[in-house]
């Protein structure tokens, strides 16, 4: 059985259906990224994990259904969710945004020891670490968003859209730390992205998502050689 | 002089009183939006609990310590038994449900306890060793238990993982639960404390207006407008206020011709005007909706 496993997966924005029955599964260590474009439902994919969103279908984490769990329950099992906008704590300073993502632990050693991991991860955080994360810069935010989810010793991460509103350098900064992350850590990640190049280059996997329906999946190479995949999603 | 100094510092005492219930009552504003109109019939039916445990011979202290933390277990009851289910609800029904709770507080201790004005005595009796001409001893004693409150809550919002947790629900739900707080419970645990902080002000307040289910009707209004002065974003602001309102209010009644007769006036013209010109409050930030 896959690490995470979703089958025949509907989500509702009340009476909307969003998401019309969609499947897909991601091996442990592994990365897998779901590609599409604005309203595809990439986003609500992650929040249906998540138990953000109502929904049917099946989801399964590590063999154990998450669908009847409440949000906090389901991070408790070691899925952090970087949330669309980042989800910065802006009236709290960075170190105490750090603090938060270690909430569910209990050990004060291992908490302080992992806060220290993530500013070499992010120097600049660390730099940074009494001011109000509001005053940030995107990039910064998003930096303090993954070392959250860092935070969480995570089994999983959901990440939605970490290149949004970035600039190209910073966005190639935040996809290189993902993958010493990956290297280090293990952790497997589902990405979503609109910027299928960067993150097909760091994907083993990938689906591609049309208004709420799988259209194609495959190993990321092959989805990025496909030539109707080029001509929409990589613009070459 | 001396009365300025006398009627400012009464005004300190009262004003810490107004700070207990108006912090209690921008407790709960940050983390629902709403304002808990029932927070002084809250305090009120503590003082009562306080009071009859009195009644069974128990030491002041001991029974003012004894109806705090009942309240504080009784907010925590009353959030989920009450405030939960209509957390979804639109902000009529939920500000109808406020006003329910404020009426059925008020009638039951009626009911119990009936509507006359009882004595109550003071945490800090005549002889606790604290003499001025300036100050009385219960004055003094609830200045400085106020200020003693307000820094522990501080304390506790500032640096534990629970009171940092609390801060986190109230200003961004949706990531709290992202990093696994239990929001829902973080509400819950935000009526208790705020209950226990109103119990406070309620068995501070009672030696000096008398026990009675319609004592904090008054106070309650005071509260609110210490509480929009200071800002409703900001609970050191709303302590502020309450002491502000609490000076002001006694200048006005020995300063003002007539101001005697015009206390709940001022009042009710201050909530106007900040309102009207600040509605931040003086310690406040600006809150700016995206919509």
């Amino acid at each position: 059985m896959a690490f995470l496993e979703v089958k025949g997966l509907k989500a509702y924005y009340r009476q909307v259906e969003a998401l019309h029955g969609i499947s897909f599964e991601l091996e442990e260590g592994g990365i897998t990224t779901i590609l599409g474009a604005n309203g595809a439902g990439k986003t609500t994919t992650l929040r249906a994990i998540c138990r953000m969103v109502r929904t049917e279908g099946e989801i399964r984490f590590d063999g154990k259904d998450l669908t009847g769990m409440a949000t906090e329950n389901v991070v408790r099992l070691g899925i952090a969710h970087i949330p669309e906008g980042r989800g910065t704590f802006v009236r709290q300073s960075v170190e105490e945004n750090l603090q938060l993502g270690g909430y569910t632990r209990k050990n004060k050693r291992e908490i302080a020891e992992d806060i220290e991991r993530v500013y070499d991860y992010f120097p600049r955080l660390r730099e940074r670490q009494k001011q109000q994360a509001g005053t940030l810069s995107g990039g910064e935010q998003q930096m303090l968003a993954i070392g959250r989810a860092l935070m969480l010793r995570p089994r999983l991460m959901l990440l939605d859209e970490p290149s949004f509103g970035l600039a190209p350098l910073i966005i190639q900064e935040i996809y290189q730390i993902m993958r010493r992350i990956r290297e280090a850590e293990g952790t497997s990640m589902l990405l979503v992205e609109q910027n299928a190049n960067i993150a097909l280059n760091l994907a083993d996997h990938a689906y591609l998502l049309e208004t709420g329906d799988v259209v194609m999946s495959g190993e990321s190479h092959i989805i990025r050689d496909d030539e109707n995949v080029r001509k929409s999603y990589l613009g070459y | 002089m001396d009365l300025f100094f006398q009627l400012t510092l009464a005004g300190l005492a009262i004003g810490s009183v107004y700070a207990c219930v108006a912090l209690a009552v921008v407790m709960i504003y940050q983390a629902t939006d709403h304002f808990n109109f029932a927070q002084g019939e809250m305090a009120m039916f503590s003082t009562f609990i306080a009071f009859t445990f009195l009644t069974f011979g128990a030491p002041v202290w001991l029974a003012a310590v004894g109806a705090i933390t009942l309240s504080f277990i009784a907010g925590l009851i009353i959030e989920r038994v009450v405030i939960k289910p209509v957390e979804n609800a639109p902000i009529l029904n939920q500000i109808i449900v406020f006003i329910g709770l404020l009426m059925i507080l008020n009638n039951v201790a009626g009911w119990i306890w009936e509507f006359t004005i009882k004595p109550f005595p003071s945490l800090f009796p005549a002889d606790w060793g604290f003499h001025s001409d300036l100050i009385g001893p219960h004055h003094i004693g609830v200045i400085g238990l106020t200020l003693i409150v307000l820094l522990a809550i501080y304390l506790f919002f500032r640096f534990t993982r629970v009171g940092l947790a609390m801060r986190a629900a109230a200003a961004n739900p949706d990531s709290a639960r992202l990093v696994g707080v239990s929001v829902s419970w973080m509400l819950a645990l935000g009526w208790g404390l705020a209950a226990g902080v109103g119990a406070i002000g309620g068995i501070l307040v009672a030696p000096i207006v008398y026990l009675d289910p319609n004592m904090m009707s008054g106070v309650l209004l005071y509260a609110f407008a210490g509480a929009l002065l200071g800002g409703v974003s900001s609970p050191f602001g709303a302590a502020m206020g309450g002491l502000i309102i609490g000076v002001l209010e006694n200048w006005v009644g020995q300063y003002v011709p007539g101001g005697s007769e015009l206390k709940l006036t001022f009042a009710l013209a201050i909530i106007v005007i900040v309102l009207l010109f600040k509605p931040a409050g003086i310690f406040g930030r600006v809150v700016v909706k995206r919509v």
